[in-house]
């Protein structure tokens, strides 16, 4: 193994602005998305999300400067996700300046959505973002994990694993594999779930949801992890970055 | 009006779309002064022209053709002018790619035939490290660095010869999931990586810079 083990903080946009809170001494403007790229990057990230949770065409129209003023500033690759609904949309982020995009709902409304991207664009642009939840009793699937809309709120009404299955097979690039039941915890990465999705797909996964103590990264990429996300944990210093790639260091996997 | 006597000028060359934005300010950030287009009279004229691609090779050949990209780049070797390839932009610069059993023909400037990587988990996406020979004029101060590499496919054999009277270009490989691969190659004026330097932070950056400088400004 040299390739080396990712890793990358996701930041929430809303209408060009950080959502969460942050206690980084180093920024002028924390608020300020592309400051907090630069942090990152010079922490050591290896690349970095942006999730556009803006709700209006305006707020979206302000994520394009962000994303352009990022890639002008950060050499680092950029994943841009949050409302993709089309091949134009992933057009612009592009154009943009954005290295990858992520989509979610609209690919599971329209699986289509995947290979259309994939074939203008070439399947690394694309990552395929999986909300994922085990079912609640009363409901089952195959693999007892199923896909979520709206933030984790309802089920999609698809086997969560099935869904990667076929998004990779559509052309996509990569898994944003989001654990729905581990998000916010900070109690750790969902391992079934990771181990699943590893065990099925032979595309990159990305392990989210859960990260709350360095401890809880080698055991994600044990389970099969080629890079793990985290927010929450970064945003507020819990965690540096750098601390994140000594834990997985000393674990024994390669880091930048 | 004083113009600076160093100012290397570098054309990247424009024939589709993606993220060309990343490549033309690390490349003014190595100190070249930049403009992108897909004009064929300023890709010729320029002193370093970089081939950028992303996606599929049957698509980048297709998009290169539309702008005259092989004749500009064999017009330009014949001079020995400066070209560098980048991702899909170094495996067009070779005989054929297949893809989904589909063969294409390249720009041929280097034998060999760009197909899909054998590892366990493709595309082979992230940082890695590579394997510089001696004497590489890329990689110099970053030999032993990690770059960031996104892509499915890459050259796996190449038999290089020389007849005595050439000599051979230098090739730097990279290695995934037990597969084998060309990350770099230097040859005269035609270098490549497969690797993103513009994506690839301050190591990328030495890079470009490196090839910047070499490059003879025409002013």
């Amino acid at each position: 193994m040299t390739l080396a083990v990712r890793v990358i903080p996701c930041l929430d946009v809303d209408g060009g602005r950080v959502v969460k809170g942050i206690n980084f001494r180093e920024l002028r403007d924390a608020g300020d998305p592309v400051e907090l790229a630069k942090v990152y990057d010079a922490e050591g990230a290896d690349e970095l999300t942006f999730l556009d949770i803006s709700a209006s065409h305006e707020g979206r129209a302000t994520t394009m400067e962000i994303v352009s003023r990022t890639a002008e500033q950060v050499f680092i690759p950029l994943t841009v996700g949050g409302g993709v609904g089309s091949v134009e949309d992933v057009d612009r982020l592009l154009r943009a300046g954005a290295d990858k995009v992520a989509v979610n709902t609209a690919a599971l409304r329209r699986p289509e959505l995947v290979a259309e991207i994939a074939d203008r664009f070439g399947n690394q642009v694309l990552v395929l973002s999986v909300d994922a939840r085990r079912v609640p009793a009363g409901s089952t699937t195959d693999s007892g994990f199923e896909v979520t809309t709206h933030g984790g709120r309802q089920s999609a009404g698809k086997d969560a694993i099935a869904w990667a299955v076929e998004a990779a097979e559509l052309g996509a690039g990569e898994i944003l594999l989001n654990a729905m039941d581990a998000d916010g915890t900070q109690d750790g990465f969902d391992l079934d779930l990771i181990r699943l999705v590893r065990a099925e797909v032979s595309i990159p996964v990305i392990a989210s949801g859960g990260a709350g103590r360095l401890e809880h990264f080698p055991p994600a990429v044990a389970a099969g992890a080629d890079a793990v996300l985290a927010a929450t944990v970064f945003h507020f210093g819990t965690l540096r970055i750098g601390e994140v790639k000594h834990t997985l260091a000393d674990a024994g996997y390669p880091v930048r | 009006m004083v113009e600076p006597v160093e100012t290397r000028r570098v054309v990247v060359l424009d024939y589709g779309s993606g993220n060309l934005r990343s490549a033309v300010r690390a490349l003014e950030r190595a100190g070249a002064e930049v403009t992108l287009t897909g004009d064929k009279e300023a890709a010729l004229a320029a002193d370093g022209l970089v081939v950028p691609g992303v996606g599929a090779f049957a698509a980048c050949m297709a998009g290169l053709r539309a702008v005259k990209g092989p004749e500009i780049i064999g017009r330009r070797l014949a001079g020995g002018r400066p070209v560098l390839g980048i991702c899909v932009g170094m495996q067009v610069l070779f005989e054929l790619g297949v893809e989904h059993g589909v063969t294409t023909e390249g720009c041929a400037e280097w034998p060999g035939t760009v197909e899909r990587i054998q590892a366990p988990v493709v595309p082979h996406m992230g940082w890695n490290t590579v394997e510089v020979p001696e004497g590489s004029m890329l990689f110099e101060g970053v030999e032993r660095e990690r770059f960031y590499f996104v892509h499915s496919y890459g050259v796996r054999d190449w038999t290089l010869f020389t007849n005595g009277r050439t000599r051979a270009p230098l090739v730097t490989w990279a290695e995934h999931g037990g597969d084998r691969f060309v990350a770099a190659v230097e040859n005269g004026p035609l270098c490549a990586t497969q690797f993103h330097p513009e994506k690839s932070g301050d190591a990328g950056a030495r890079l470009l810079a490196n090839w910047v400088s070499s490059l003879k400004a025409s002013r």
